[in-house]
């Protein structure tokens, strides 16, 4: 590689590409031209860095001096001064609630003090577009190892023992999964990557894949040779235009290297990669929706068994996984089950990639090991709610999880804590809420979504979305009755019980969450009052007239 | 595979891996209810009303899907199952139209009949309207989408049973529902009108069009000479739209019940059905013979079938035969030799057929089948609408004397009968050809050829004319048909004549058939026309004495000039 | 062959589809690649969106015939995601997320200012025929929220403020 003096990383990420950084590392391109520093420092777009609305991001290394909401003009000050003349630009450089991405090492203990990045080592800090700046971060290193020096089931054996359960909502345990479909007997079997990541507040997967997609197509390598698939495909959201390009030109990338292909590593076995695009339906993550859309059909879940373990694409055993599960498996295999067991807890190790949005003062994305609390993730990685105003309410794991209230402060992130709650931890959301927000008007939005999101199969999901819907959007009105909600959690039980796929039966989760932890405000409504001051009786608000176009778009004729 | 025992409901059940909970609970008397489930189309799992409890599962599972396994523990009464079913059923019933007084299905309805059993007396939802206009567009069919639960028995029906593929659900969640494609009607897509669509859905969202106003009017105008006739699977299904056994035979009853409505003369296509042997055995001799068009020739008497090739194989029409289905024929010679007979304005005719078929009402408007110079059949009604006459004034039918067929046109012989049933063309022609290629008469079990016999979706079988062989093969259902035309396309296909149906199991399994139709009735309907045939004295069309004077009076000789102008036709390609 | 004029957009939408021979050619020619492959048939029609920014009938024609896929599936598929449209649309789609994250960021207030500045309701097309706007689900963008897209760029952390200027690139 050749050698520059600094580099200058511009996060590329897409929240940041969204605040304007295109046109930021354009700026600083023309500067250091202008400058006559090209030849001494590299200008890199990286993934996301990890505190999306401080975008756009700047970090200068070797110094690791991080600016933040950097605009075009103050690029010539940034050149000038720091690159030209080593002296950073204090006003610019974020210190305070970003103690300290300018470590390069995000193992240091001050790293936002309990970050602890493996599913994010590389994001950030390389080049996602350089399969080199991978490789040199032992990159493939694991993929290596596994197809050279150990059998599928020592792979196999080693992720079981790892503990890694699936990170894309339903937490099962990925080395289970795996041994039932190296079990089954086939003459073809595939790897999915599931990068559908349709759940609201969720944005890890696209940064991962965004930041770091040699990891994903490693990951996948790895676990094709553990079960015997020779072909894997990325189904990817079709509005994911960025992480499409660059994850189609880093599989373009491993096939150049021979990292993708026949016989990987000279030990005979061989497999590829092929992207497939989503076209804007929630549904299709889930994982059978995923296997009939890739298909080309509508995205409607099958009804389960037969798994996709057995019985999945074109009714051959199939992994689905999710990005960010993909993500762990190369570092596990490398590092080993107990180095990985060294985060989180004995139930749920490693770390979980959180993304954080809503009332806090740190939008974005987040590593820490599972088990930490929710209150250090909001008032310690989080800074805190803005405003000075009082958290009211969390949701963690998207739309399809449950709401914790403040009595639930201190409970440890992981999967069975959560699930004592109701609630769960589901795909990483975490959507804060402060005391300005009315709990009624949260679940109008929520189940607008599922109205919208349902795919229309099965009764009780296609029906019972729109009815629930109709009955919040009467409370919010004021105008419901005592009847009325008890209609809702009779409804919303029977979708729990006996709707077709995780879906319709998932309504209940966030709906019963609020309705016992906000029991009083939501009487309240009963009686004519919305405490928060923000529901009113006149039902012509503004996105109730949009949500109504909306419906009426989608009408035939 | 070994048995496996599972706990239902606190009993004990054997059953056989390969079963359903819902199969495997009704070998012990247990019926759980079931809305999109069909026995023939399978268990899309949608419709979450075959809810039970599965120890050790959280959610309820659906038992129409749901595989058994050793060891398992079902519950399928207990307050959580029946709550789930309940409001399925109230949630459905709030997004469809409270019109069951006035709706087709009224009484005939699973939906109704749900509501009945689980008692719903409160739809404590809104009711809320698709408001998509009715289809009425085509002779044969009218759709309600309002009516439309969303069950998909008609996408099957059309899709993997014909191969048709018309319909599909459009849109999602709660907008979703079953439509053509970009929502047209259905006389603008390649539906090919066979009604299996009406005997799948489980409400009143595609029905027959209903055409018994028109027959009561023509029966009511003084000036009419109003004639009927009816297709050979009527007498084997009849019984069972009002309320007798699968496959009971009704011949007689059936004539008694139409002289009663007041029909003035009732015929019996099984007649035309003799006819149509002897003009398409000619014409595949002629074929085989001269080499005049091409092999194998197709039969094409199932209006169905005929669309189908129309819209899908228009480049194989060549190979279709020229004969006009067996409805059509009697309807040019009930107005022409009949009329010229009998002494009557063919103006002041009326032709009532009673067919098992939607496509039938379609066939008979077709500008080709006016060759007696009016519309030869003036109005088709199916098996079910006849069964609402005969209810609607009052008939007892099961305790109705049997009565005989009208002359001529109502005499007919065993072949005729069997059109009804798949094969059954076939082996009546494979009869006839036989006597006038050999010269010889078949035994009495010579007479039946049962290689062509029963209800495999492609049957092949080749048949030994003294020395010339005959290779033949069989189709039922256009899913299966569309396998044969492939094999034909290729150019490779070693048959000489193919007989088509375009239903399953033939006309008795046809679309105008009583609603309840499944394979197992078509099984035995089938067989009840082989009964049929066994009784009749005479068992050959070229036997039919009211066939023969035809010719000598009339036609002349098969193929004849005037046959070809009243018996034939020709097809069009249509667009598909 | 038939110039047709198809569907008209939304009343004065001033959208107006002509499925012209020249247009079905290029849709024949997008969807060559995909010939006989029913399993392409999400892929196909993103590519023929493509082209007009939505599904005119005649094309849909030409997927189901060139992919061998029943019409009546093409229309079943192409009226499941919400990314597909088979009604006419502007030349730019903006989407607006209204997810529970965007909402508590207050994208009803964004959405209200977009709507009046563009003068169309949600679903509509502005009558220059520049603008669709939609909902969508989430768009991935929460870390920026508010935010809506347009075509494949996404604007951030907005205010009603910043509306007019990001408009006028597209103008
Ligand atoms: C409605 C619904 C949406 C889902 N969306 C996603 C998704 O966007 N990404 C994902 O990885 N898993 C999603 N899942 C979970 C998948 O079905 C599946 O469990 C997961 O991909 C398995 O991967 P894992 O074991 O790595 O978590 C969804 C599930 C449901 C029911
Ligand atoms: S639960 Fe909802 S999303 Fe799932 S199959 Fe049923 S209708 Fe479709
Ligand atoms: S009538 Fe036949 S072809 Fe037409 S929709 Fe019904 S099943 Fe399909
Ligand atoms: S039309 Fe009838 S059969 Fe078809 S989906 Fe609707 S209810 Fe079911
Ligand atoms: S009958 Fe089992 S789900 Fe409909």
């Amino acid at each position: 590689m050749e050698f520059y003096r600094a580099h200058v990383l511009v996060c590329g990420g897409f929240p940041c590409v969204a605040a304007g950084c295109r046109a930021v590392r354009g700026e600083i391109e023309r500067s250091v031209k202008e400058h006559g520093l090209e030849r001494e420092v590299r200008i890199v777009e990286t993934g996301c860095l990890g505190p999306c609305d401080l975008g756009p991001i700047v970090v200068v290394y070797p110094e690791g001096t991080v600016y933040s909401r950097v605009s075009v003009d103050d690029v010539s000050e940034i050149v000038g001064e720091h690159l030209m003349k080593g002296r950073p630009v204090r006003r610019l450089e974020y210190t305070e609630r970003l103690p300290s991405v300018s470590q390069a090492d995000h193992k240091r203990p001050d790293y936002f003090g309990i970050q602890e990045r493996i599913v994010l080592e590389n994001v950030g800090l390389i080049d996602p577009d350089s399969i080199e700046e991978y490789i040199a971060r032992d990159g493939y290193l694991g993929a290596g190892m596994a197809l050279t020096s150990m059998s599928p089931d020592e792979v196999i054996s080693a992720i079981k023992a790892s503990g890694l359960r699936g990170r894309g909502g339903a937490a099962f345990p990925t080395g289970v999964k795996l041994g039932f479909t190296a079990r089954v007997e086939a003459d073809q079997k595939y790897i999915i990557c599931n990068a559908d990541e349709g759940e609201p507040g969720t944005f890890k997967d696209r940064l991962i894949l965004e930041g770091d997609p040699h990891k994903v197509i490693e990951g996948m390598i790895i676990l094709g040779y553990s079960v015997g698939a020779t072909m894997g495909y990325i189904y990817i959201r079709g509005e994911y235009y960025l992480s499409i390009e660059r994850i189609e030109r880093a599989i373009a990338e491993a096939r150049r290297y021979g990292l993708l292909g026949h016989d990987l590593f000279g030990s005979g076995f061989s497999f590829d990669i092929e992207v497939k695009k989503g076209a804007g339906a929630y549904v299709c993550g889930e994982e059978t929706a995923l296997i009939e859309s890739m298909e080309g059909k509508r995205g409607e879940p099958r009804q389960k068994p037969p798994y996709p373990g057995t019985c999945g694409l074109w009714g051959k055993p199939t992994v689905v996984n999710n990005v960010e599960t993909i993500a762990n498996v190369p570092p596990i295999v490398r590092n080993g089950a107990d180095w990985f067991r060294q985060f989180g807890t004995p139930t749920s190790p490693g770390t979980k990639v959180y993304t954080l949005t809503g009332d806090v003062n740190n939008k974005g994305l987040i590593e820490v090991p599972m088990g930490i609390t929710l209150r250090e993730v909001i008032y310690g990685v989080g800074g805190g709610i803005p405003g000075g105003r009082r958290f009211k309410m969390a949701q963690t794991g998207g739309t399809a999880g449950g709401c914790l209230s403040e009595t639930h402060l201190d409970i440890p992130m992981d999967y069975e804590s959560l699930q004592e709650t109701g609630s769960a931890l589901g795909s990483g959301a975490l959507l804060i809420i402060d005391d300005s927000h009315c709990v009624v008007d949260i679940a109008c939005a929520l189940l607008r979504f599922f109205e919208h999101e349902s795919c229309g199969q099965c009764t009780p999901c296609r029906e019972g979305t729109r009815r629930l819907h109709d009955i919040f959007r009467k409370t919010r009105e004021l105008a419901a009755t005592e009847k009325d909600l008890k209609l809702a959690r009779e409804l919303a039980g029977v979708m729990q019980a006996s709707s077709l796929c995780a879906l319709g039966q998932s309504v209940a989760v966030p709906l019963f969450t609020i309705m016992d932890h906000y029991a009083d405000e939501i009487e309240a409504h009963l009686e004519g009052r919305c405490p928060a001051g923000v529901c009113r009786p006149n039902p012509a608000n503004a996105d109730e007239s949009a949500y109504e176009t909306l419906q009426a778009g989608n009408g035939i004729r | 595979m070994s048995d496996i025992t599972l706990t239902i409901d606190g009993k004990s059940v054997c059953a056989s891996p390969e079963m359903t909970i819902l199969e495997a609970a009704r070998t012990v008397g247990i019926k759980i209810p079931t809305l999109c489930w069909h026995e023939d189309l399978g268990s899309p799992s949608v419709c979450r009303v075959c809810v039970v409890e599965i120890e050790g599962q959280n959610t309820l599972q659906p038992a129409c899907s749901y595989p058994v396994s050793q060891g398992m523990t079902v519950r399928t009464n207990t307050p959580r199952v029946r709550n789930a079913r309940r409001m399925a059923i109230e949630l459905l019933l709030a997004h469809h139209p409270d019109d069951c007084l006035s709706c087709q299905r009224n009484l005939k309805c699973e939906l109704q009949q749900l509501a009945a059993d689980f008692g719903i007396r409160e739809i404590r939802f809104e009711r809320v309207s698709r408001k998509i206009p009715r289809d009425e567009s085509t002779p044969s069919l009218v759709r309600d989408a309002d009516k439309c639960i969303n069950c998909r028995r008609c996408i099957e029906a059309c899709e993997k049973i014909q191969g048709v593929a018309v319909l599909s659900t459009v849109n999602r969640g709660f907008d979703s529902v079953v439509l053509p494609a970009f929502g047209d009607d259905l006389d603008s897509v390649v539906c090919v009108l066979c009604g299996q669509c009406t005997l799948a859905c489980p409400t009143g969202a595609i029905v027959e069009r209903d055409d018994t106003g028109r027959v009561w009017d023509a029966l009511a105008d003084p000036n009419m000479h109003v004639v009927v006739q009816t297709a050979p699977a009527i007498r084997a299904s009849l019984g069972e739209e009002l309320g007798l056994p699968a496959g009971s035979i009704v011949t007689g009853k059936l004539v008694a019940a139409l002289r009663k409505i007041g029909f003035d003369r009732v015929f019996d296509t099984d007649f035309a059905a003799d006819l149509t042997i002897m003009e398409e055995g000619h014409e595949l001799l002629d074929r085989i013979q001269k080499g005049n068009a091409p092999l194998p020739l197709l039969t094409s008497c199932s209006p169905g079938w005929i669309n189908f090739v129309e819209r899908f194989y228009p480049d194989l029409l060549p190979h279709v035969s020229t004969c006009k289905s067996p409805q059509q024929m009697f309807g040019a010679v009930a107005k022409t030799y009949y009329a010229e007979r009998a002494d009557i304005d063919p103006a002041r005719i009326f032709v009532v057929s009673i067919m098992p078929c939607t496509a039938k009402k379609y066939e008979c408007q077709r500008p080709e089948m006016r060759s007696s110079g009016f519309q030869d059949v003036d109005a088709v009604l199916t098996t079910r609408e006849l069964g609402r006459m005969i209810r609607e004034i009052g008939i007892d039918f099961d305790s109705l004397p049997e009565e005989e067929y009208d002359a001529p046109m109502g005499i007919s012989t065993g072949a005729g009968a069997i059109f009804g049933a798949t094969g059954g063309v076939m082996e009546a022609a494979l009869r006839t050809v036989y006597a006038v290629v050999t010269g010889r008469e078949l035994s009495e079990d010579g007479l039946e050829f049962h290689d062509v016999r029963g209800l495999e979706g492609i049957k092949e079988a080749e048949v030994d004319l003294e020395g010339a062989t005959v290779r033949v093969a069989i189709a039922h259902g256009l899913g299966n048909a569309r396998k044969v035309m492939e094999t034909i396309r290729t150019g490779e296909a070693p048959w000489q004549f193919v007989e088509i149906m375009c239903c399953p199991g033939g006309c008795v399994g046809g679309g105008g058939q009583p609603i309840g139709t499944v394979m197992s009735s078509r099984a035995e309907r089938g067989q009840a026309l082989y009964e049929v045939d066994r009784e009749m004295p005479l068992r050959e069309s070229h036997k039919n004495p009211a066939v023969l004077a035809l010719y000598q009076e009339f036609l002349d000789w098969p193929l004849s000039e005037r046959s070809h102008e009243l018996l034939h036709t020709h097809y069009t390609p249509k667009k598909s | 062959m038939l110039k047709m004029r198809g569907p008209v957009g939304p009343e004065g939408s001033g959208v107006v589809c002509e499925c012209d021979d020249v247009f079905l050619t290029e849709v024949q020619r997008v969807v060559s690649v995909y010939k006989e492959r029913p399993e392409d048939l999400v892929q196909a029609l993103h590519d023929v969106q493509s082209l007009r920014n939505y599904l005119p009938r005649e094309a849909l024609r030409v997927v189901a015939r060139t992919l061998d896929v029943p019409e009546s599936r093409v229309y079943g598929v192409a009226t499941f995601y919400s990314m597909f449209s088979t009604s006419p649309r502007g030349r730019h789609i903006i989407r607006i997320c209204e997810s529970a994250p965007c909402h508590v960021a207050g994208a009803a207030e964004i959405i209200n200012s977009l709507l009046n500045e563009l003068g169309v309701e949600m679903g509509g097309t502005t009558s220059d025929g520049i603008f669709t706007v939609e909902t969508s689900s989430c768009l991935g963008v929460c870390g920026v929220a508010p935010a809506i897209m347009i075509d494949d760029t996404v604007y951030g952390n907005l205010v009603s403020e910043d509306l007019p200027a990001v408009l006028r690139r597209y103008r």
